[in-house]
């Protein structure tokens, strides 16, 4: 295999890999604070059509990427009225999300542009455009160094960077901050959090209003960087295989970034070749598209090391108990 | 002391959710500027104004009585099977061999064995993580939910390589011979002299369903087993207490409910569309969740329930066959109901449960 190749399947998965990490990042801050969140993938589909219709309507990107984020942060704040306030299931939460997102977003789109249930394509100013880096053309001609400069890292929207410096940010966040603190003994141990005088409720809507904020970058990014456009169900279960990335990373921001890289990676050689050849055996192209599912079945079966969530996750938090 | 009566448990709290969702739902009707009345008039015709529509309303219900019975099952366990869609899948693949390979004299034959390789092709979907559940401790949402799109991709897999007959292009099996072709309301209801739509899916599966509702009532609330699984899901450690084995109970919920899942394809695959195609399963696991919520996990509910949900997709058909309403307003409502029954059930109780108490207080004085 030719060393271009290599280098465009790795760019390609960096692009494919950034609305994974992105949601992964999402429901990181969500479950690490206790709050299940199976509706992800419901909250970056409502971004990405908040943000491709208003970018449509607006001819900006900027306005586009905003109206995806206050469209995901709503859909948080359902979730967190569900499972924080009123105390219910949030699993079925998030199922109520995600067919509610899948619904609703063809509702308006047809409403609005009459096109079957997608907005218009995109033109190229309401678009996040790739940015070149600074003196690729000097560097491009270098070999090895080159190409990994110009071609892989170069020439990205600017949300694979702002995801790409969220994971350091997230860490730091979780890790060095009071409020990470808090917001990982909030996930563990709620009542202890309680008894410190520390309001356990605002601790979870914070973390589930991050998580908003989250997909609804992800969502814009799908829907006017990565592509030009909403299509219906566009998201085609990436907050699941963000889910899957986050047990296989164990709930871990660093872990994150290798697992959802690999995720892209997975889907980047799905889309390039279709079934794998290798002479003796051929790998179909079906078995790409299941394995990250199939790993994160063997991360969570605890065959390859423990995947242990969360302890106090899933359940609501009741003061009198 | 009860903090409000059990009727008012099962059919108030259910019925102000219901009539949430559908205020909600005229308001999304209202917000696209179409009419809500009209649209309501629409549906009610559309799918209970003939024995046309009946046909489709009762054939959707069918496809929701099993995957509502799944759902129900495992919840009386305290499990959230989400994975009635991939085992559904498995129970078409199930059915699609058994009457591609077995040359059936009668159709009765041929429904009994698409009964027991549905089942089984179900039970064995939920098998894996019904056991990482039991002895990993592996979360059964998350396995249940790997496992559907694990089901997808397999089924596209043997689809494609393996089942398609040579010269097709579509992902699809052979037709199924005409031997084993499911009787439909119209055959069945003709020798009494009823008249009944002779274009619509509902078939001998629907007999079926109804059957399988008594079971699992029977299962429930009459057996043992079915003893052992609510004390299991009321108290898990009130259950180890009285020496129910969890492993057991969880195997046994998860293997049934997959099962029943699984039982969805002989109407569907068998009695619709005689051959196994991509995506036949068109959500109707999803469906489920939605209609054991509503129904309150008893089979009767379940059964009110999946002809509600039959209506509703049946309605929404004829809406955007005759308005400009997409097909998805269903799913909105869909999701509108699991919202309101599910999530938000505390948001209706709350208040009730005060009002009940507030007048037993003023009966007191």
């Amino acid at each position: 295999m030719e060393f271009l190749t290599i280098i465009q399947i790795l760019d390609s998965s960096l692009r494919l890999g950034t609305p994974l990490l992105l949601t992964c990042l999402a429901g990181l801050f969500s479950e690490r604070a206790g709050i299940f969140d199976i509706g992800l993938e419901g909250k970056m589909l409502m971004a990405a059509f908040s943000a491709a219709a208003i970018a449509a309507i607006s001819g900006s990107a900027w306005i586009g990427l905003l109206a995806g984020i206050g469209s995901s942060v709503i859909f948080s704040g359902l979730h967190g009225l569900a499972s924080i306030t009123f105390r219910g299931n949030q699993l079925i939460s998030g199922v109520a999300i995600n067919f509610l997102a899948a619904g609703i977003t063809v509702l308006i789109a047809q409403d609005i542009f009459q096109q079957g249930g997608r907005t218009p394509s995109l033109q190229e100013a309401s678009r996040f455009g790739p940015i070149d880096f600074p003196l690729t053309n000097v560097i491009a001609p270098i070999p090895i160094l080159g190409p990994i400069y110009s071609e892989l890292l170069s020439g990205h929207s600017i949300l694979v960077y702002v995801a790409l410096l969220a994971v350091p940010g997230t860490w730091w966040v979780l890790f060095r901050t009071k409020f990470g603190l808090r917001l990982r003994a909030v996930g563990e141990n709620p009542s202890a959090v309680d008894t410190a005088g520390i309001n356990v409720a605002h601790l979870r809507y914070a973390a589930v209003m991050i998580c908003g904020v989250f997909c609804g970058i992800a969502g814009a990014y799908l829907a006017t960087g990565l592509q030009a456009g909403f299509v219906k169900d566009m998201t085609a279960g990436r907050g699941f295989i963000a889910l899957a990335a986050l047990i296989f990373a164990k709930w871990r921001p660093w872990q994150a970034l290798w697992a959802c890289l690999l995720f892209g990676f997975l889907q980047a050689v799905a889309l390039r070749y279709q079934n794998i050849d290798f002479g003796a055996f051929v790998v179909p192209v079906q078995l790409m598209d299941v394995l990250p599912y199939l790993l994160t079945v063997i991360i969570l079966a605890g065959f390859v090391g423990k995947a242990v969530p969360p302890r106090a996750g899933g359940e609501p938090y009741i003061k009198e108990r | 002391m009860e903090k409000m009566p059990h009727w008012a448990d099962v059919i108030l709290i259910p019925l102000i959710s219901l009539i949430l969702a559908a205020l909600l739902s005229a308001l999304v009707i209202l917000a696209i500027g179409e009419d809500p009345i009209l649209a309501a008039k629409l549906m009610i015709e559309g799918s209970l104004g003939s024995t046309y529509g009946w046909g489709y309303t009762l054939y959707y219900a069918t496809n929701f009585v099993f995957t509502g019975l799944a759902v129900s099952v495992a919840f009386h366990a305290k499990l959230f099977n989400i994975g009635g869609e991939g085992q559904a899948m498995l129970g078409g693949l199930g059915v699609a061999l058994t009457c591609l390979l077995v040359p059936w004299p009668h159709w009765s034959m041929a429904l009994l064995a698409a009964i027991v390789t549905s089942l089984a092709f179900g039970a064995l979907w939920a098998a894996i993580p019904a056991f990482l559940q039991a002895k990993r401790g592996s979360h059964v949402v998350i396995t249940t939910i790997m496992f559907n799109f694990i089901a997808a991709g397999f089924l596209n897999y043997v689809l494609v390589n393996l089942l398609r007959p040579a010269g097709s292009m579509d992902p699809a099996t052979a037709r199924f011979p005409q031997s084993v072709h499911l009787p439909t309301l119209h055959e069945l209801l003709l020798p009494l002299n009823i008249p009944f739509s002779k274009a619509t899916p509902a078939n001998i599966s629907f007999l079926v369903a109804l059957a399988a509702c008594f079971l699992v009532w029977h299962l429930i609330w009459r057996t043992r087993i079915g003893y052992e699984i609510r004390a299991y899901g009321h108290s898990e450690t009130g259950a180890i207490y009285a020496g129910i084995s969890p492993y057991k109970i969880i195997m046994i919920a998860m293997l049934i409910s997959g099962g029943l899942a699984g039982l969805m394809a002989i109407n569907n695959v068998m009695g619709e569309a005689e051959r196994l195609v991509l995506n036949a399963t068109e959500g109707a696991g999803f469906i489920g969740i939605a209609v054991a919520l509503m129904g309150r996990s008893h089979p009767f509910g379940v059964f009110l329930a999946a002809v509600l949900f039959g209506f509703l997709y049946q309605g929404g058909a004829e809406l955007a066959l005759w308005t400009s309403i997409p097909r998805e307003l269903i799913v909105v409502i869909q999701a509108l109901v699991i919202l309101f029954t599910g999530a938000l059930d505390n948001m209706v109780r709350m208040p009730l449960e005060r009002l009940f108490r507030a007048t037993r207080q003023h009966q007191a004085e």
